[in-house]
């Protein structure tokens, strides 16, 4: 029996809808069957909160008086360089950005404390901070300098715009080498004494549509505390991967473009993260609700840490140098034990995805929906799927000469 | 019997002098040095475990701050920000003692104070600054 969104929309705003996040979804097929779980339930609703590097948010902060374009000019917010290359006062900060020369990186590994997420992360709380610019002067933004204090609630628009979230999958990180090592998967222990991972699995957004089949642009999301929406599919949107029989990826698959307005949503959903040895990045909270439209969606969201694979990177050799490969395939369920074994050794690991947070924002997210205070949407476009042939590729480098022209 | 972690501030003319000796010797204590650091002309610091009879390690806390040595129980010196911890469970895998540990299966990070060693191995692991420990 087929429902459609608009369907379900009219449940939810009778307050009739029934909700069921992607955890509790599991026992609920169990008991009772794809087929009756999927004609009674409505909406299934996921959850992830982790570090996605490629967010940002741009602002437009208003008028000085005399004007100033800080367009093309040099921008700070507290310390952080901004990319003016806009509009006179609109602008874009972003996750990763790091202070010129901070002296807390100085030395290694360096501590990146403070960057571009943690920026996000106060505004996001309502705090003030230092907007410093030097700008051109031209005849009609006469003036060449701004020292200003400026929070949220002051600028026109602040918009979250991040190009690269919810990654399908991801790998488990070892480090194969014999000294420490500092990623953006965390610290690695040497000679393979410790393996991370980052995924919500069982409650993970794309994990659960793993063939993007209701998931597509303009699908409405929770993101950052507030209301945010589906751009397309994000950077690197690798659909074509090997997937397991079930559809599911087992590597990192793809990913999403998502944008809302920064002044609705939460500090607790947006927090500045600080990888030592590394950089700064930004933990985003997404959830994605996906519409029961049938038994095949539903059966989908049925899915199990038991049942999602993730491949064995190293991190110490293999991947800095791009060599492919995996040193062996574990589930999430192995990966949140505490242990897994690789070539015979049991290896303690660690997660960088908050699974209770996730389980939160599944949680929120159903309560929303229940109340009637979310209302789902029909995507206008749908993303790349298994069989759209998209491959991301890696740079082929064709070094420039001083000699030659460029080939043809 | 009875065990305390504490971190033991010795002021600059006691550096040269054996103090752990007589915990040992006299006071009958077990001493386990944790961490040392110790330069001459500074103040000196030592975490310790010490384990002893009530009486005697009562004695023997009475005995340092009677030489000036300053005493604070170790718990002090480490902080678990939970307003921070987003549970991500990334400084687990490294916890030596199992302060920090995993409540499966909803996947909760615990604390617990009196495990810890400040050995300060989760302190990199952590990217929200939710572990702090002021040595």
């Amino acid at each position: 029996m087929a429902k459609t969104i608009q369907e379900i929309n009219e449940k939810i705003k009778k307050g009739q809808a029934v909700v069921c996040t992607a955890e509790e979804i599991i026992q609920v097929v169990k008991s009772k069957g794809l087929k009756k779980a999927a004609a009674e339930v409505d909406v299934v609703t996921t959850g992830t909160f982790a570090p996605m590097c490629s967010s940002g948010a741009y602002f437009n902060v208003g008028h000085s008086k005399p004007r100033i374009k800080l367009g093309g000019g040099e921008v700070t917010l507290n310390d952080i360089p901004v990319y003016t290359g806009f509009a006179a006062v609109d602008f874009f900060l972003g996750a990763t950005a790091l202070p010129d020369d901070d002296p807390r990186n100085r030395i290694h590994p360096g501590k990146f404390s403070y960057g571009g997420g943690h920026v996000i992360e106060e505004l996001a709380a309502g705090k003030d901070v230092r907007l410093v610019a030097q700008a051109y002067g031209t005849d009609c933004y006469p003036r060449r300098k701004l020292e200003t204090w400026i929070r949220l609630e002051d600028m026109n628009e602040a918009v979250l715009f991040n190009m690269r979230n919810a990654y399908q999958n991801y790998n488990v990180a070892v480090n194969l080498s014999d000294r420490v090592i500092y990623t953006y998967m965390g610290v690695l222990q040497p000679n393979m004494r410790n393996a991370t991972y980052c995924s919500a699995g069982q409650l993970s957004p794309l994990l659960n549509d793993p063939l993007y089949l209701t998931v597509g642009v303009g699908t409405r999301i929770f993101l950052g505390g507030g209301t945010g929406y589906v751009v397309g599919s994000g950077t690197q949107h690798n659909p074509t991967v090997a997937r397991t029989d079930r559809g599911v990826p087992r590597m990192g698959a793809g990913t999403l473009a998502v944008t809302g307005d920064l002044k609705n949503m939460h500090a607790r959903w947006l927090r500045g993260a600080s990888f030592a040895g590394y950089g700064t990045t930004l933990a985003v909270g997404i959830g994605l609700p996906i519409p029961v439209l049938n038994e095949e969606v539903l059966r989908y969201t049925a899915v199990t840490d038991a049942d999602i694979v993730a491949q064995v990177v190293d991190y110490g050799e293999a991947y800095p140098n791009c060599i492919p490969g995996s040193l062996g395939e574990v589930t999430y369920a192995q990966l949140k034990s505490g242990s897994i074994t690789i070539n015979g050794k049991k290896v303690p690991t660690a997660g960088l995805s908050s699974y209770t947070r996730a389980g939160e924002i599944a949680v929120t997210l159903k309560n929303w929906i229940e109340t009637g205070a979310f209302l789902l949407t029909q995507p206008v476009a749908s993303l790349p799927s298994a069989d759209s042939g998209m491959q991301f590729k890696p740079l082929t480098e064709r070094p420039i000469s001083n000699n030659s022209p460029a080939s043809r | 019997m009875a065990t305390k972690r504490l971190v033991l501030n010795f002021p600059p003319h006691l550096i040269d002098q054996p103090v752990t000796y007589r915990l040992i010797t006299q006071y009958q204590l077990k001493v386990n040095i944790l961490r040392a650091r110790i330069t001459p002309r500074e103040w000196g610091r030592l975490v310790v475990e010490v384990s002893g009879s009530r009486k005697n390690l009562d004695a023997a806390l009475q005995f340092v701050a009677q030489l000036g040595v300053d005493t604070q129980p170790l718990a002090q010196d480490v902080q678990w920000h939970q307003e921070r911890c987003i549970e991500c469970t990334a400084c687990t895998s490294i916890c030596p003692t199992g302060a920090l540990s995993v409540a499966r299966p909803e996947m909760r990070v615990l604390f617990n104070h009196d495990k810890c060693i400040a050995c300060e191995l989760c302190v990199p692991t952590c990217a929200y600054g939710a572990v702090e420990i002021t040595f």
